[in-house]
């Protein structure tokens, strides 16, 4: 049943909370050049399905393919092509933005301090780069971690609200940043109940119900 | 754009260096366990009695709860601030195995708590009448014993993170295990000082020693995996 071209697959999702079956034989599949949204009302099992694909929580039953294998006994091959935005933006307050990025960007890839001032440019934070991350409002700190994820040169993007906290042009950047990485042939995957890249042609929706 | 990946090596070394430029930003709580370890073993002296040729049978073992306790103080908040702003969850996602991380982070911790206990022993210990020719068995057995215990620490509060208030849980979990520690290392002490060799009870801190570290990691990073599926 391989979808054509998929280079993730996932297959009946199964998982609990507690006491409470979230979700029920979730399944979908993605190609390069493919965004994922999504939706459906507040604690329907988004945030839930991201943090299975990204194995922070066990699934029940099912399972997750990726370039045609088993993702199972593979975990540090697979989170090493997987960027990950959750709620939390992983920063340390005391560290500045760049140290921010040095020390957690940098577990992944070797960077190089071109590499942090590009990023931190794209993303329009760049003079608040050697500020504390205490000091930066809760937008910036979320466009700081929008660099990491960049930084992290991963294919599949996993986005959990990417947009929390973001002005219009922080909207953009995000959507923009998506198409960008899609047309390069990444995949995303996020989490969203804000308008986000509605009409675009790279556009997938899943839908979750309770 | 081609990512180059980086070695495991290098990872670890970034944590450690992290946890290093953090600590000098907060230099006062990292003060915090040597400041007890002074405080405490300054006290009995006078408590007890000042007259050193007493206080020098019970200095071995004095110094040596001194630094356990000092030691246990400062692991409760060890990876409560990582886990709570997502840092850990992160490194769980860095494709870098998690043990190894979580090793380098123990080592930061240890270099800032345990190495300066060990460095200050023989100052703590001539202030209890210990004379100088055993402060080479207290600094060895010190060094082995800290080690240890930051490892065992780790394990114990990697599992209780997620747990509110686990700082009593912490204790009990990890002060049974550190008993052997302070039994050799104040035998060694005190071995030392009756002229005997100290040898058997070093051997046994330094095995001890080795096998929390090749196991811990693989401890520490099961447990940390724990905690983050929350």
């Amino acid at each position: 049943m391989a979808v054509d071209g998929a280079v993730f697959e996932a297959r009946e999702i199964n998982a609990w909370r507690g006491d409470r079956h979230i979700l029920r034989d979730v399944s979908f599949s993605l190609r390069p050049g493919e965004f994922l949204k999504v939706t459906g009302p507040n604690g329907v099992g988004k945030t839930t399905l991201l943090r299975v694909i990204c194995g922070l929580l066990p699934a029940e039953t099912g399972e997750l393919w990726w370039r045609g294998k088993s993702v199972r006994g593979r975990r540090d091959e697979f989170n090493f092509e997987l960027g990950h935005l959750g709620h939390l933006n992983s920063l340390k307050g005391d560290l500045t933005a760049r140290e921010n990025l040095k020390f957690l960007a940098g577990l992944r890839t070797t960077l190089t301090a071109q590499a942090i001032d590009a990023t931190l440019d794209r993303v329009g934070i760049l003079s608040r780069g050697d500020l504390p991350a205490r000091s930066l409002s809760a937008g910036q700190k979320r466009r700081l971690a929008l660099a990491r994820l960049l930084l992290a040169d991963a294919a599949l993007w996993i986005l959990d609200e990417p947009v929390t906290n973001l002005d219009t042009a922080g909207i953009r950047l995000v959507e923009e940043l998506i198409v960008d990485h899609v047309e390069h042939g990444g995949l995303a995957i996020a989490a969203a109940h804000q308008r986000l890249l509605d009409d675009a042609p790279c556009l997938r929706s899943l839908e979750l119900e309770p | 754009m081609t990512a180059v990946r980086t070695p495991t090596l290098a990872a670890a070394k970034l944590v450690f260096q992290r946890d290093m430029t953090l600590a000098w930003r907060r230099w006062d709580e990292v003060a915090q366990p040597l400041i007890f370890y002074v405080v405490v073993t300054t006290m009995f002296p006078l408590a007890t009695t000042p007259d050193l040729s007493a206080l020098r049978q019970i200095g071995g073992g004095v110094v040596w709860v001194a630094a356990l306790l000092a030691s246990l103080l400062a692991l409760e908040a060890l990876f409560r601030a990582d886990v709570e702003d997502g840092t850990t969850e992160q490194w769980v996602l860095s494709g870098q195995p998690l043990g190894y991380l979580l090793l380098a982070k123990v080592a930061a911790h240890w270099v800032l708590t345990g190495l300066p206990l060990v460095i200050m022993s023989p100052i703590v210990g001539t202030g209890l009448g210990l004379p100088t020719s055993v402060w080479g068995v207290l600094m060895l057995s010190l060094l082995l014993g800290t080690g240890t215990l930051s490892i065992l620490g780790g394990i114990g509060a990697a599992l209780t993170v997620g747990v509110r208030r686990g700082s009593v849980l912490l204790s009990l979990l990890v002060l049974p295990l550190a008993m052997p520690l302070l039994i050799f290392g104040s035998r060694a002490v005190a071995m030392q000082m009756d002229g005997d060799s100290p040898a058997g009870p070093l051997q046994l801190l330094a095995a001890i020693f080795f096998m929390a570290l090749s196991l811990g990691p693989l401890a520490m990073s099961a447990a940390i995996r724990i905690s983050v599926e929350n």
